[in-house]
């Protein structure tokens, strides 16, 4: 399953990277099963989500928990807790 | 019911000025402005970073507003945040509604920024003598949220 995943804020910066295309295997179905999957990779993807806190996510551009399942070609999106305005 | 991302300053009275201008059965204009500080957390602060995530955050800020007008008499309203590098003293948000009444104009005002709060994806980066960092969210903000979440025994 082809996913674009997006990174903002401190997770941006604790991956290095904005965004990266993955092609994820059949047992990635939801999004917390993304997350455990890319932070399975390794560095620096481990670190980043172990360190920064409360990670909140996003599918197609709304708001998604962990158990929101994934469909070919979505945009998840992962970053720390808004602070605006 | 207006959603402006911008880098730009805006200029508070022409923006009330026009919302409220082609209806005259708006009898009430609530407005919220939220400003750059110079200090946050005890730290000094010089300059400020606002990053968001373009698309979600107008489709976040138009969620918002469809749940003020689900619950209160809104006319009008408008939301316009800026992103970029700001410094303290500019304004960063604007929120302006417009209503019948006071009462309505007040509640979905508040409830607006209540929710932009947690659920707009903005982060601001700050910048000062003592080094620069992402600001934390605060727990303050989840509580503002969820008291209306009770107010109203509404969830989305």
């Amino acid at each position: 399953m082809k996913l674009q995943v997006l990174y903002f804020a401190r997770l941006r910066d604790a991956v290095g990277r904005s965004s990266e295309t993955i092609d994820a295997p059949p047992e990635v179905a939801s999004v917390g099963q993304l997350r455990a999957w890319l932070a399975g990779r390794g560095s620096p993807w481990q670190e980043a989500f172990e360190q920064v806190r409360g990670v909140r996510s996003a599918v197609d551009q709304v708001m998604a928990d962990d158990q929101a399942p994934l469909r070919d070609g979505a945009e998840v999106a992962f970053f720390p807790p808004v602070t605006g305005g | 019911m207006t959603v402006r991302i911008q880098t730009e300053v805006f200029d508070v009275g022409a923006e009330l000025k026009a919302l409220h201008a082609a209806n005259p059965k708006i009898g009430a204009i609530a407005s919220f402005v939220g400003l750059a500080r110079d200090v946050n957390d005890g730290q000094s602060v010089e300059t400020l970073r606002l990053e968001h995530y373009p698309g979600m955050t107008e489709r976040a800020l138009e969620d918002i507003i469809r749940q003020a007008q689900a619950r209160w008499d809104v006319m009008q309203a408008l939301i316009i945040h800026r992103v970029g590098l700001l410094a303290p003293l500019d304004p960063i948000v604007l929120v302006v509604v417009c209503s019948m009444h006071r009462h309505d104009a007040f509640d979905a005002c508040r409830f607006l920024i209540d929710y932009l709060k947690t659920d707009a994806p903005f982060w601001k980066h700050e910048a000062g003598p003592g080094g620069a960092h992402w600001v934390d969210a605060r727990a303050s903000d989840d509580v503002a949220r969820a008291a209306w979440v009770r107010a109203t025994g509404k969830q989305e």
